[in-house]
């Protein structure tokens, strides 16, 4: 496989094959408490990007100074210390920024997504591939969680880009829905977060088993191209 | 030592698995300290650079959330210096130490600015940021943090408060004992004076019986609060 394929590869698995939240089922924690409204779910993506990248970036490079037998201890450590500099460095030297996504940059310590990716990834690639994986990752993170956090702001009060005056003064939150809207409570509490993550799951599943389908009849088409297109097939029986 | 880490020294270093346990052990501690140590000076590092910027941020954060609460055009004095210290205290809610700062102008007292809790949010602990002037009127009033549900109880911070006009807290401007007087001190659900909104009583309930404690034990103390030097801690 050519390097490049092999890139476009990475980012096709974080984007959507492998996605974290919907496939590899990672980092539901911070999904939970984030994802009430669209400029919340938002932040804390952007920040993971940050950190996955730097994550996998120094651990792929110091790979080769890592025992097998302590790689986790070492990992943890790796993540822990870079999560604080960037804390401290955001405080310091964007604070206005700090004050908007501050919370949430401890919170991603808690985001196994950036472990999981340093131990099957960053630790067995190159730096280039582990870093856009980390990247790669990192985005697949972030769509998932601001449509997750979208469809519950929405349908919880009615509203698009709450709190978006805490990062641009000049632009204000949406009402989409009329302003006498009641609100859905259950959709602003976590249980509101795992039902549509669970139909977003059931979602996708759905698109990839039609996908397969329609790749197993174009293949039985081109074996027999008598044969009518098998739409509904009976299961396949010895 | 014994034979074995003498044997460890005397071996080829190619020889990788025929050395000893122990060796691998010590070796791969070695590189669990060395990296634990490379970090931490890192950290350590990060910290003593950022330091002086993050003291000085958080001294500008603070003023601008007393300035929420009380016009700088108020007083003259710096309120970071003069403050003193309250200790845990039942009617404020507090559980820690927390700082009390007093505003002068002319050397006048105007005003006291001061945290408390409302400890019965709906989700824990509410921490509150009161202004009250020396003649005993409730100047303003901010949430500075919660955990109550967004999009229900959350009001009580103006910010997430949906009416932007007239946010639920801004009842709580220039009022004192003298016009709500403290059995009236509570909201419409309990009989009292302050608006609450329906299916959300209890957050709102929270702030505004723990303001009006804190008021009315502000209003007992205000001259011995005045009174104390700079820094020093409140006594009861």
């Amino acid at each position: 496989m050519s390097a490049l394929n092999n890139l476009s590869n990475i980012a096709k698995n974080g984007f959507w094959k492998q996605n974290p939240l919907l496939v590899q089922l990672l980092g539901l924690c911070p999904l939970l408490a984030i994802s009430t409204s669209l400029v919340n779910a938002v932040s804390l993506g952007l920040a993971t990007i940050l950190v996955m990248l730097l994550a996998n970036f120094a651990v792929a490079s110091l790979r080769a100074l890592i025992p097998y037998e302590i790689r986790i201890p070492v990992f943890v450590l790796i993540i822990a210390a870079l999560v604080t500099v960037v804390d401290l460095s955001f405080n310091a030297f964007l604070h206005d920024l700090y004050l908007v996504l501050g919370i949430f940059i401890p919170l991603i310590v808690t985001n196994c997504i950036v472990l999981a990716r340093v131990e099957a990834f960053a630790a067995k690639n190159g730096l280039a591939a582990a870093t856009l994986d980390g990247v790669m990752m990192g985005v697949g993170f972030l769509w998932v969680i601001a449509l997750i956090g979208g469809l519950r702001e929405l349908i919880g009060q009615g509203t698009l880009f709450s709190g978006i005056e805490m990062i641009f003064p000049a632009l204000s939150g949406i009402q989409v829905l009329p302003a006498d809207y009641p609100g859905f409570l259950i959709m602003m509490l976590p249980p509101g977060a795992f039902f549509t993550l669970g139909l977003l799951i059931a979602g996708r599943n759905w698109s990839e088993a039609r996908a397969n389908q329609r790749r197993l009849n174009q293949l039985k088409q081109a074996e027999h191209p008598g044969d009518k297109p098998a739409e509904n097939m009976p299961p396949f029986t010895a | 030592m014994d034979e074995s880490s003498d044997a460890t020294e005397n071996m080829p270093q190619l020889s990788l698995p025929q050395r000893s346990a122990l060796y691998i052990a010590l070796r791969t501690a070695a590189i669990l300290l060395a990296f634990t140590l490379v970090f931490t000076a890192l950290m350590a590092g990060a910290y003593y650079l950022t330091a002086p910027r993050v003291a000085a941020s958080a001294q500008v954060e603070k003023l601008r959330l007393l300035a929420v609460v009380l016009a700088p055009s108020f007083h003259d004095n710096d309120l970071l210096k003069d403050a003193i210290t309250l200790p845990p205290n039942s009617a404020l809610g507090t559980s820690e130490n927390t700082r009390l700062y007093r505003a002068r102008k002319n050397g006048q007292p105007v005003a006291l600015v001061f945290e408390a809790i409302a400890p019965d949010g709906y989700s824990g602990k509410i921490g509150l940021l009161l202004a009250v002037s020396s003649t005993g009127q409730l100047l303003a009033l901010r949430v500075t943090q919660h955990k109550e549900t967004p999009g229900l109880g959350d009001y009580i911070d103006p910010k997430k408060d949906r009416n932007k006009v007239r946010p639920w807290i801004s009842q709580f401007a220039n009022i004192g004992f003298d016009s709500v007087p403290p059995e009236q001190w509570h909201v419409k659900k309990d009989g009292g004076h302050f608006d609450q909104m329906a299916g959300a009583t209890i957050s709102a309930r929270a702030v505004t019986n723990a303001s009006g404690r804190a008021l009315a034990w502000v209003n007992k103390n205000h001259d011995k609060l005045f009174a104390l030097p700079a820094n020093s801690l409140y006594q009861e």
